[in-house]
């Protein structure tokens, strides 16, 4: 049952949104995401899952907050094919990468027969049960523009998307991985105010799919992201987000594993202070032979800043062999700033190793005082141990390159402050 | 160069008197050895000269070169030449070794108002001195004391030492885990840094550690006080007696 402030939020949200006009079958798709919207609601702060998360800056007919800006590309030196989104309005370059087929959810509005109509919204509606995702729902109904991206081969130079700010832009990216090939998808910069953005990747057998993301660094955003993946047989997946500042972050990733000896890794480093308040939210469900997942979760919380963490893993019967794990941990600077953690796992196979942990703590002041004893001013020692923490969130994006350039990314931010 | 005078220290977070009254003065080129027994206040020593939270000086000073340490932040106390090599050094996941020694020769050049070191010149500097302690260069790309044993740790903090070029230098216990041909390398790395411009703290249970690194004065602990000092004949006094005798004789 909806309740009347529900329905009346949800009624007054749409109501600023216009339905986008295209072919038949993105209209089907767009109406019954709105209709599994209508029958459950945007979300409140009672529900079930926002109950850290207040989402009505997320779900106000307008953004809370004018002030995004945009940033210098932290991905430039990586030399990748670079496609812009400037708000909503995408600009892709000739020249696309050997292996890749880029098209935009516009263009392909305008013909009958195109290959993400069997893709668009499905992994978004079989990841929006049994946990609900309206914001999803909201996106797959009246994303304006997306980008889609069908992967044949192994692609080998990395497809970088990069945000410059607009107005509250609705973003639904598609990418199909066809069996055995390989991507390296970035993003960076800031969409808008507000933006709601949702990745689906559909893996088929052997697939690999890497993604890697940075949000950031500027201050005021609100930003909800989803990402759904439905991974097939020996695909293994990827996903990493770099989040720095920001007002309001709320990232799921919606994993669904249905082909034996599959991975998926969901990994985050988040810091920032004051008024940030960050929310990771992964549901990876098994329901296949022999798959390993892993969640690694780091926020550095500063000045009052709020993490969250609520993270599943449910394995279905029969999902045997199954290697699930999960950890989320925080580290508080000071006594201000609070890290609310959800850990869950639920099995019904009897066969299966998985664990998880969550831990918070304060900067090790042993730590602390060896660093500054060898000269290290204070400021740069914590800057220092807060690197430390993060590291092993970043261990979990495979590629050294990628990896060490995140990395002095991160440092450059901390090193700003 | 080392000048401290009626040193009196409890711990911050509760009414107990660990140093009561040292005096001692470690001139240029000397090597002084701090010998006692556990619970004597050799560690604190250490600590409270380079600035470790949780002590409260209640008398007394300590200066550096005439400076005044105890007013100064850790880093400051570095900046103007002390180095205190730990007897537990501290493992740093995901920090660098290398990184972790540019990153505080060049605060430390740089508080002093020198011009930072270029990447080039403290790759030479660090290679070179890296190599006399047995060093290798894995070991310096790893992250700081992670996966390191004992005796690399110890290694580890006598580069940082060498590459930092303090004035007064304090080794804490830095024989305590080591076996003979780790304390033999990690002697010579001492003994490699002694000069007429640089002094020595050298703290330590054993004697056996002033086999290798021969102490010019050495000093007896108990209780928070400095009880006896001598030469070299003190610590084989220790040896050969233990400290009951020379604490006895004292009290």
């Amino acid at each position: 049952m909806v309740s009347e402030a529900k329905k009346k939020a949800t009624e007054d949200r749409l109501s600023a949104l216009t339905l986008p006009q295209g072919n038949g079958w993105l209209d089907a798709a767009r109406k019954d995401a709105l209709g599994r919207l209508r029958a459950v609601g945007l979300p409140a702060k009672r529900d079930e899952y926002w109950r850290f998360t207040d989402p009505s800056a997320l779900v106000a007919t307008a953004p809370a907050v004018e002030g995004a800006q945009a940033a210098a590309d932290p991905f430039a030196e990586l030399d990748p094919f670079v496609i812009t989104v400037d708000g909503d309005a995408i600009t892709v370059p000739d020249g696309a990468p050997e292996g890749l087929e880029i098209d935009t959810l516009r263009a392909a509005s305008a013909v009958d027969i195109h290959w993400v109509r069997d893709v668009y919204g499905t992994h978004e509606a079989a990841g929006s049960r049994p946990v609900l995702r309206p914001l999803a729902m909201l996106n797959t109904a009246y994303a304006t523009d997306g980008l889609l991206l069908r992967v044949k081969g192994a692609v080998a130079r990395p497809v970088a998307i990069r945000y410059t700010p607009g107005t509250d832009p609705i973003l639904h990216h598609v990418v199909k991985l066809e069996p055995g090939a390989s991507l390296v998808l970035l993003e960076s910069g800031t969409s808008g105010d507000r933006s709601n953005h949702v990745l689906e990747a559909d893996l088929a057998d052997d697939a690999s799919f890497h993604h890697l993301r940075i949000q950031g660094p500027d201050d005021l955003r609100h930003v909800n992201t989803h990402v759904f993946a439905g991974l097939s047989a020996r695909s293994v997946l990827k996903s990493f987000t770099l989040s720095a500042n920001g007002a309001l972050t709320r990232n799921e990733a919606v994993i669904e594993m249905t082909g034996d000896d599959g991975s998926a890794t969901v990994a985050g480093a988040a810091f920032g202070r004051g008024a940030f308040h960050h929310d990771d939210t992964v549901f990876v469900t098994h329901d296949a032979l022999n798959c390993e997942s892993r969640q690694v979760f780091k926020k550095v919380l500063r000045d009052g800043a709020t993490g969250v963490f609520q993270g599943k893993i449910l394995v279905k019967e029969g999902a045997q062999k199954t290697d699930g794990y999960q950890i989320s941990q925080s580290l508080l600077l000071d006594d201000d700033s609070v890290f609310l953690a959800k850990p869950e796992l639920e099995i019904y196979a009897d066969d299966v190793a998985c664990s998880h942990g969550s831990t918070t703590g304060a900067i090790d002041e042993t730590a602390l005082f060896y660093l500054r004893s060898r000269g290290v001013s204070k400021r740069d020692a914590t800057d220092m141990l807060v690197l430390s923490f993060l590291a092993e969130a970043l261990d979990e994006i495979e590629d050294e390159a990628l990896r060490e350039h995140v990395t002095a990314r991160l440092a450059g931010w901390l090193a700003e402050h | 160069m080392l000048k401290i005078e009626n040193l009196h220290v409890k711990l911050e977070e509760e009414d107990k008197q660990i140093l009561k009254g040292i005096d001692l003065h470690v001139p240029y080129g000397e090597v002084h050895a701090i010998m006692g027994p556990n619970g004597s206040g050799k560690s604190t020593l250490s600590y409270v000269l380079s600035g470790r939270d949780g002590y409260e000086v209640t008398e007394g000073s300590a200066q550096l070169e005439g400076e005044d340490l105890l007013d100064l932040e850790p880093e400051e106390r570095a900046a103007a030449g002390l180095f205190l090599a730990f007897q537990y050094p501290v493992e740093i996941p995901g920090v660098g070794n290398m990184t972790f020694l540019r990153t505080a020769v060049n605060a430390q050049r740089k508080a002093r108002g020198e011009e930072e070191l270029s990447a080039g010149d403290f790759l030479k500097a660090v290679r070179a001195k890296a190599k006399t302690l047995k060093i290798d260069s894995e070991m310096l790309k790893r992250p700081v004391n992670v996966g390191f044993s004992g005796g690399e740790k110890k290694r580890n903090e006598i580069l940082q030492m060498a590459m930092l070029e303090p004035k007064m230098c304090i080794l804490d216990e830095t024989d305590s885990g080591l076996d003979v041909d780790a304390m033999k390398l990690v002697s010579e790395g001492v003994n490699a840094l002694r000069g007429p411009d640089r002094g020595f703290l050298v703290i330590t249970h054993y004697q056996r550690l002033l086999d290798h690194i021969k102490p010019d004065v050495v000093h007896i602990m108990a209780n928070g006080r400095i009880v006896k000092s001598g030469g070299p004949e003190l610590a084989l006094e220790v040896e050969t007696n233990g400290y009951g005798d020379i604490i006895g004789e004292v009290a």
